[in-house]
């Protein structure tokens, strides 16, 4: 963590907690979703919404690739979509909140895709989230 | 006049609902963090409030992109749970909304330049619910009303860390105004640090957590000098999530006192945290 120890005082009673500045250089280690990724990534967030409807559940499930041309995705999210490709999910525009829903009606729990896409095991997922409170 | 009587900050990730759900809250997995709110129940029993105002982020239920409000108050008689595209069973009672106190609260609001949307039909999802259940596991119907207040956490640019605790503080000075005699509680929800996406999924950050925890208590507008990105670095994606609570503890004053602290990790994905403040 980039925490050093703070020395300033002079802003009233308040510490001035001093951090490095933030370095987030790879956008898809850590997606920040920002207008640009909300306008590409607009159609398929809207498929996605629509999943929380129980018969756009079953409608989806039923025939995928319908259910896509309905909502207009382009080729690269109907290619993700299809491979339930996490990290290419997200480079097409989706959001994390809406790819939720997706992976909910895949069967996929957020170990599931956290292992997905760090490229290991659940099993080693799990294990690094339990060591991260020791 | 309505006075606040504490808050309670706390974690909501959905796996909790899912254990709720199943009934695992014993189960050794579980155990730690549902334990952890018994000191919360006997703080209830004792502050006994009759209204909650929620500060939390809505996940894609009430709100998508098309229309997406910075600051959203609920005005409506009652809020309910709605499916969030995982198909849980129906799990709670409608909540009971207040539209006069809400509608005081939106022109306490504007007048002290909030200008915030106001939703007289809105779902809440489970970070308004889960906590809720976790403050009244048993009840039978809710023994509270209450005001949602939804930040957005979906889309950047978000509010700054410093206006979300502002908006707090304007909350305070509302509910003081009120002409009733109502005992209200604060509940901010979400955090600690966590990330779902992206390649560093599964970005836990315990000593920053457990220093935001402490500086929350004594010198919050420390943590408000944070920028959005520096806080999604420290704290992961969702770990941003640090400005429910920030908004939580805006509304009671500068001094309080710590009644209970909880942190455990992990829960799901995510670091969970615990507060409960007095002013």
């Amino acid at each position: 963590m980039a925490l050093r120890p703070s020395v300033r005082k002079d802003k009233g009673q308040s510490e001035e907690i001093i951090l490095a500045s933030p370095t987030l250089p790879d956008e898809l280690a850590t997606p920040v979703f920002d207008g640009v990724r909300a306008q590409s990534g607009y159609a398929l967030n809207k498929m996605c919404y629509s999943f929380n409807d129980a018969k756009n559940r079953a409608a989806f499930l039923a025939d995928e690739d319908a259910y896509c041309t309905k909502f207009a995705l382009t080729d690269a999210q109907r290619a993700a979509v299809k491979a339930r490709n996490v990290l290419e999910l997200l480079r097409a525009g989706g959001n994390i909140y809406y790819l939720a829903k997706l992976a909910g009606l895949s069967g996929l729990s957020m170990q599931d895709i956290g292992a997905q896409q760090t490229g290991v095991s659940v099993a080693a997922f799990k294990e690094k989230l339990l060591a991260a409170g020791v | 006049m309505a006075h606040v009587v504490g808050a309670v900050t706390t974690a909501h990730v959905p796996a909790i609902g899912n254990a709720i759900a199943k009934g695992l809250q014993n189960e050794p997995y579980w155990k730690t963090f549902f334990d952890g709110f018994a000191p919360v129940h006997t703080w209830l029993e004792r502050v006994r409030p009759d209204m909650v105002v929620v500060f939390y982020n809505d996940h894609g239920l009430n709100f998508f992109l098309d229309k997406l409000p910075t600051f959203a108050v609920g005005a409506a008689g009652e809020y309910r749970y709605g499916d969030e595209g995982w198909g849980l069973p129906e799990m709670f009672a409608p909540f009971m909304g207040d539209p006069a106190f809400s509608w005081h609260l939106t022109e306490a609001l504007v007048r002290d330049e909030f200008d915030v949307t106001t939703c007289q039909e809105m779902l809440v999802d489970h970070a308004f619910a889960l906590p809720m259940s976790l403050l009244w596991p048993n009840a039978a119907a809710w023994p509270v009303k209450t005001i949602p207040i939804s930040i957005n956490t979906v889309q950047h640019p978000l509010p700054s860390a410093k206006r979300c605790f502002a908006l707090g503080r304007a909350v305070g000075r509302a509910i003081q105004a009120f002409p009733a005699d109502l005992r209200v509680a604060i509940l901010g929800t979400g955090g600690l640090s966590h990330q779902l996406d992206g390649t560093r999924a599964g970005f836990i950050n315990k000593e920053f957590d457990l220093m935001c925890m402490e500086k929350i208590v004594y010198d919050p507008v420390a943590l408000t000098r944070f920028s959005n990105l520096e806080l999604i670095e420290q704290a992961g994606s969702q770990g941003v999530e640090l400005l429910m609570w920030l908004a939580a503890r805006g509304v009671l004053g500068d001094s309080v006192t710590k009644v209970h602290s909880r942190y455990h990790i992990p829960i799901s994905n995510t670091a969970a945290g615990l507060l409960v403040l007095e002013p």
